[in-house]
C-alpha cells in the first residue's frame, strides 16, 4: 500500500477488524512485533525540518527515538492500558519530554501542565500528580493526547482513539483534535471503523481490506461517490439518524483469515458484483477516478457511469 | 399499546459504599425511582452514557442486581412474577422466561467448551430436557435459527469471528425459549459491517420466537433503527421516553437533543452542530441537586438547580422530565424527520442496498 500525508492533513484509515489498519500505522514507527517482515521494496520517508528520514533504515532503538515519540506520536483506543498504572500522569509526561528534548525537569513540568490545560483538563496542576485510574475515560484520552503532543510531533497516529468513549465525549475529543491540528499543524492518521467519525474529522480517507488499500480519496468524494463495493458496503451498514427507514445491509460474510487470503481481488469472496473468472484470479490495479480519488476494483470503470 | 410484559414502578438500585462514618455511608444511586413498562412484543430501547444506570436497570429486571426499593412485575399471561420477591429456588424458573445477551462475545463464551456445550448449558443447568438427544435437538434447532452452521457445533469459540461468536451467544440465550431478553450493548463490540447482520438477526428472531427485548445501548443511531420505543436515562433516572419516531422527530429533553447531535454525521459538510454537551456525567455518589442534568444543560435556569422535574406527559405515549420543555419546544413543520440528508448521500445508501 502507498499513501502520502501532508502536514496539517488528517487521513482516515478505515476498515474492519483484521484489515491491517493498525499494522500499517505501526509500521511507520517500526513498532510491529519482532517477527514482522517488511517487504524488500518498502519505503517510508518522513520529511522533517532538517531533511528526510528513511524510517526503514533505522535499526537501533536509539536511532528509532527520532520517530518513536519524537517526530511521530501515537494514541490508542484504551488509554488505561497505555498509561503505566503505578506512575503519576505527570511523571510519565516529564519522562518522555526528557527523553525527546533537552528540557530541564522544571521546564518539562511547566510544558506538561500547560499541555494538560490546553486539552481541556480542569485543574491541570492537580491532575499532573494523579494516576491514570483516577481519571474518567474521556479525561484519560485527553491526557493521552496531551502527552502525545507535548513533544510537538509532526505526525500523530490515532488508533481508534474515540471507539471506547461515549458519543458525547467522542464529539468533544474530535473537536479538540480538530483544534489541535489547526494550532500545531501536525498530520494525523486517524484509524477507525466508523465512517461517521471519518466524515467528521478527516480530509482524506483510505479504505483497507485484508492488508490492501481498496479505495482512497478526499473524504467528500469517497463518502458521496464510493466506487469500491466494500466502501459502499461499509456505508450501507452504518445506521444513520437521517434516514430511519433505510434498511441496514451487512457486508455479507466475515473477513477471511489473513492466512487464507483469497486469490485475485481480496474482496471477491464477499463481493456482490464480482465478475466470474476475473475477480477470483486477477488482482485489480488502481483506477484513477480523478486527481486524487483512486480505487482498486475490476468494475471501477463501469461503476463510474452508474454513480 | 399492548399489555406490559415487564413493568417497574419506582424501581431503585442503591449500592452503599464501604468506608465513611457508620450511618453516613455514601450511597451510589445507580437506578433511582424508575418506572418503565415494556409492552409485550416490543423492541424497547434504553440509552444513555456510561454511568447512567442502564445496565444496572437491565440487570435488576433479571434479579441480577439487588432491588433496593420499588416493584418489578413480569407477566406473560401464563406466569406472573413479582421479581423483587422471587425466592432463590424460584429464580431458575424465572430465568427460563427472562434472559440476557452480553456485550463482549469474546469474554462471554468459555474457551474450553464446544459451541454445542455452550449452547446446551442453560438447558442442562435448568434441567429442561430429559435426554441428551432432546438437548441436541433443541441446540440444533436454535443454532439453525441463529444461522449457525451446524457443522460448527463441535468446534471451540476461538475458531470464530466476533459476529459468529455473538450469534453463538444469542443461541445460548434463546435455547431455553425465554420470552423476555435483555440485550446489553449486544452490538457495541462489533464492526459496523457485522453489527448490521446481528441487528437483523435479532429482529428476525423477535418475529419468529415472539420475543420482547430490552435493548440497552449508548448508540442512538442503532437504537433509532431497531427499537420501537426508547427511554433515555441519565444518572439513574429516566429523562425522556417516547416511541422511536416521535422521539427522534421531536426530542423534548435537552439531554436527548445533545445525545442526538453528538452522533457523527456521514455528511462532511455538517461538521458544526448546535448542541455540544460540555463536561462529563457527574458521580452518582454525589448527584447534583434539582434536575440532575442541570450541571451540563445548555438551557438550565436557577429553578433547575433547586427543583427536581417529574416525568410528565408530553404527547402520545411520550414523557419528559424537564421543567422547561414546553417553553423550549419548537414543533418541526411537516413532521419527521427534522432534516434530510443531501440527495447524494441518500443515493449512496440506496445504491448500497441493491
Amino acid at each position: 500500500m502507498s499513501f502520502s500525508l501532508e502536514a496539517g492533513e488528517v487521513m482516515g484509515l478505515v476498515g474492519e477488524s483484521g484489515s491491517g489498519k493498525s499494522v500499517s500505522a505501526r509500521s511507520l514507527m517500526k513498532l510491529n512485533a519482532k517477527n514482522a517482515v517488511y517487504g524488500a521494496d518498502t519505503k517510508i520517508t518522513l520529511h522533517l525540518d532538517d531533511g528526510p528520514v528513511d524510517v526503514m533504515a533505522l535499526e537501533t532503538a536509539r536511532d528509532m527515538k527520532i520517530v518513536r515519540g519524537g517526530a511521530i506520536s501515537m494514541i490508542f483506543q484504551e488509554p488505561m492500558a497505555s498509561f503505566a498504572p503505578a506512575i503519576t500522569i505527570g511523571s510519565q509526561m516529564v519522562e518522555q519530554l526528557q527523553i525527546h528534548t533537552d528540557m530541564t525537569r522544571k521546564k518539562a513540568r511547566e510544558v506538561s501542565i500547560a499541555m494538560l490545560d490546553r486539552v481541556g483538563i480542569s485543574d491541570p496542576a492537580k491532575r499532573f500528580t494523579q494516576y491514570a485510574f483516577e481519571l474518567s475515560g474521556g479525561m484519560r484520552q485527553r491526557a493521552m493526547i496531551a502527552m502525545a503532543l507535548s513533544t510537538r510531533p509532526k505526525l500523530l497516529i490515532a488508533d481508534e482513539p474515540t471507539t471506547a468513549l461515549d458519543v458525547t465525549i467522542q464529539a468533544q475529543v474530535l473537536d479538540l483534535m480538530k483544534d489541535l491540528v489547526a494550532e500545531f499543524g501536525m498530520g494525523i492518521i486517524f484509524i477507525t471503523h466508523d465512517l461517521g467519525v471519518i466524515a467528521q474529522i478527516a480530509d482524506t480517507v483510505a479504505v483497507m481490506y485484508l492488508g490492501r488499500l481498496v479505495e482512497q480519496g478526499p473524504v467528500r468524494e469517497v463518502i458521496r461517490n464510493p466506487v469500491h463495493p466494500y466502501t459502499k458496503g461499509l456505508l450501507a451498514a452504518l445506521p444513520q439518524l437521517d434516514d430511519l427507514d433505510a434498511e441496514l445491509v451487512p457486508v455479507a460474510g466475515d473477513i477471511p483469515s489473513p492466512l487464507e487470503r483469497p486469490a485475485g481481488c481480496v474482496f471477491h469472496t464477499r463481493c456482490g458484483v464480482a465478475i466470474d473468472g476475473v475477480c477470483q484470479r486477477v488482482v485489480p490495479l488502481f483506477t484513477q477516478l480523478s486527481d486524487d480519488h483512486r480505487v482498486s476494483c475490476h468494475r471501477a470503470s463501469e461503476q463510474q457511469v452508474v454513480v | 399499546m399492548s399489555a406490559p410484559l415487564i413493568a417497574t414502578r419506582k424501581l431503585s438500585v442503591h449500592y452503599p459504599l464501604r468506608g465513611g462514618i457508620i450511618g453516613q455511608r455514601p450511597i451510589v444511586r445507580a437506578v433511582d425511582s424508575v418506572s418503565i413498562s415494556v409492552p409485550k412484543g416490543s423492541f424497547f430501547g434504553l440509552v444513555g452514557e456510561s454511568g447512567s444506570g442502564k445496565t444496572t436497570f437491565g440487570r435488576a429486571l433479571l434479579r441480577a442486581a439487588p432491588i433496593s426499593a420499588g416493584d418489578v412485575v413480569y407477566d406473560d399471561g401464563e406466569v406472573r412474577y413479582e421479581v423483587g420477591r422471587i425466592q432463590a429456588k424460584e429464580l431458575k424458573s424465572y430465568r427460563t422466561r427472562a434472559q440476557m445477551i452480553f456485550q463482549d462475545p469474546y469474554a462471554a463464551l468459555s474457551p474450553r467448551m464446544t459451541v454445542r456445550d455452550i449452547i446446551a448449558e442453560p438447558l442442562e443447568v435448568m434441567g429442561l430436557t430429559e435426554s441428551r438427544e432432546q438437548t441436541d435437538l433443541q441446540v440444533r434447532e436454535i443454532a439453525a435459527k441463529c444461522r449457525l452452521n451446524l457443522e460448527h457445533l463441535r468446534r471451540f469459540p476461538h475458531a470464530f469471528s466476533g459476529g459468529q461468536r455473538q450469534r453463538i451467544s444469542i443461541a445460548r440465550t434463546l435455547v431455553a425459549r425465554p420470552r423476555f431478553v435483555v440485550a446489553d450493548e449486544a452490538v457495541a463490540a462489533l464492526d459496523v459491517s457485522i453489527q448490521a447482520d446481528v441487528l437483523n438477526l435479532l429482529q428476525a428472531l423477535q418475529q419468529e420466537l415472539g420475543l420482547t427485548y430490552l435493548f440497552i445501548s449508548h448508540d442512538l443511531s442503532v437504537v433509532a433503527h431497531i427499537c420501537d420505543h426508547v427511554a433515555v436515562m441519565y444518572l439513574g433516572q429516566v429523562m425522556e421516553s417516547a416511541p422511536t419516531r416521535e422521539l427522534f422527530a421531536a426530542p423534548r429533553h435537552p439531554y436527548t437533543k445533545a445525545l442526538m447531535s453528538a452522533i457523527p454525521s456521514l455528511d462532511p459538510d455538517r461538521r458544526d452542530r448546535a448542541q455540544k454537551l460540555e463536561g462529563e456525567i457527574p458521580s452518582p455518589t454525589d448527584p447534583p441537586s434539582g434536575c440532575k442534568f442541570h450541571t451540563r444543560c445548555p438551557v438550565a435556569t436557577e429553578q433547575c438547580r433547586r427543583e427536581e422535574p417529574r416525568l410528565t406527559r408530553a404527547g402520545e405515549d411520550h414523557e419528559v422530565a424537564c421543567l422547561r420543555w414546553e417553553e423550549l419546544f419548537e414543533p418541526t413543520p411537516g413532521g419527521l424527520p427534522a432534516h434530510r440528508p443531501p440527495p447524494e448521500i441518500r443515493g449512496v445508501r440506496e445504491a448500497g442496498n441493491t
